[in-house]
């Protein structure tokens, strides 16, 4: 089963890294940049078949390491 | 004192640290493998190193805050253990919980190394003890993740109980902008936890202990640790 997460820095956090980008964007003339926020993707694969037994697996690796939610949301998604 | 020093993959003060408690102790310091599940007996104060546990990746010091040896140093401190952690040691300590908040990317982007001056907020805690309220030292610091950030919750409990140790400052002690060189909130170097056994700090005192290294504010803290001991014994 191929499942992915996706963490962002929550809102209201700052993110020096997103602001390079953007202006590195911005420079390129990479046209109607607003603003530019980065984050993580985890591609993982399950050994698990039951969809609701993958997302609790998934949720708990992130609550527990992948993302920090002291800043960080992130999204579960079981994708086949 | 009897000092550990934690040793992971991609830390490199380790070795500047348990000279620097060697120094101050005249004990020999115990190196303690990441993959270890309990402290040498006796020890008195665990010490996290500062460099680049498993390279940064995922977060600084997300990976080593969930090693095998980081559940014994939960217990030493949920029993009143002293625990310091420095630089990669700090955001260590954060990740894996004993400390509030985050080690953000410095505000400027840019990894800074090189002296910076703080202040010593109080000297009635067994981190501090080896100097006065108000004094200005000087240390190096070497990270590009050092902007300490929590929510206003939280840094308005840590300023309410006094649990900032640790300020940057400009030479003669004026805390403002221009010496907040990595944008951390309050312009926080150093905090403890809310029993007051567990330090966390960005800057390096081990780095500045001896006359050859061209400064020795550091030994205070050194200094101040081994007193704490001797005081109990």
């Amino acid at each position: 089963m191929k499942a992915r997460v996706t963490v962002t820095l929550k809102s209201g956090i700052l993110d020096p890294q997103g602001k390079a980008i953007e202006g590195a964007l911005k420079s390129l003339g990479v046209d109607g940049v607003a603003s530019v926020r980065q984050g993580k993707v985890f591609d993982i694969e399950l050994a698990a078949t039951d969809k609701a037994k993958a997302e609790a697996a998934l949720k708990a690796a992130a609550d527990k390491l992948l993302a920090n939610t002291v800043i960080e949301n992130y999204r579960v998604e079981v994708l086949s | 004192m009897k000092s550990a020093v934690l040793v992971f993959p991609g830390i490199n003060r380790e070795r500047d640290m348990a000279r620097a408690l060697k120094l101050a102790s005249g004990n020999e310091t115990a190196m303690v493998w990441h993959a270890e599940t309990a402290l040498p007996k006796g020890t008195d104060l665990v010490v996290v190193p500062g460099g680049f546990s498993y390279g940064d990746y995922l977060r600084c010091g997300a990976i080593a805050a969930r090693a095998p040896v980081m559940d014994a140093v939960r217990d030493f401190a949920a029993k009143g253990g002293l625990v310091l952690g420095v630089c990669n040691g700090f955001q260590i300590l954060c990740e894996s919980g004993l400390l509030p908040g985050v080690l953000m990317r410095n505000a400027g982007l840019k990894f800074v190394c090189r002296d910076v001056h703080m202040k010593v907020e109080r000297s009635d805690t067994p981190f501090t003890r080896g100097y006065n309220a108000g004094q200005v030292i000087r240390v190096p610091v070497a990270h590009g993740e050092g902007n300490y950030e929590a929510d206003d919750e939280t840094l308005k409990r840590l300023e309410g109980d006094g649990r900032v140790l640790y300020r940057y400052c400009s030479a003669d002690g004026v805390v403002d902008e221009a010496s907040n060189f990595n944008g951390a909130a309050h312009s926080i170097a150093g905090i403890v936890n809310e029993r007051g056994n567990v330090l966390g700090m960005m800057p390096h005192p081990e780095n500045h202990v001896e006359e050859i290294m061209g400064c020795t504010d550091g030994r205070g803290l050194f200094a101040g640790l081994v007193q704490q001991f001797e005081k109990a014994a």
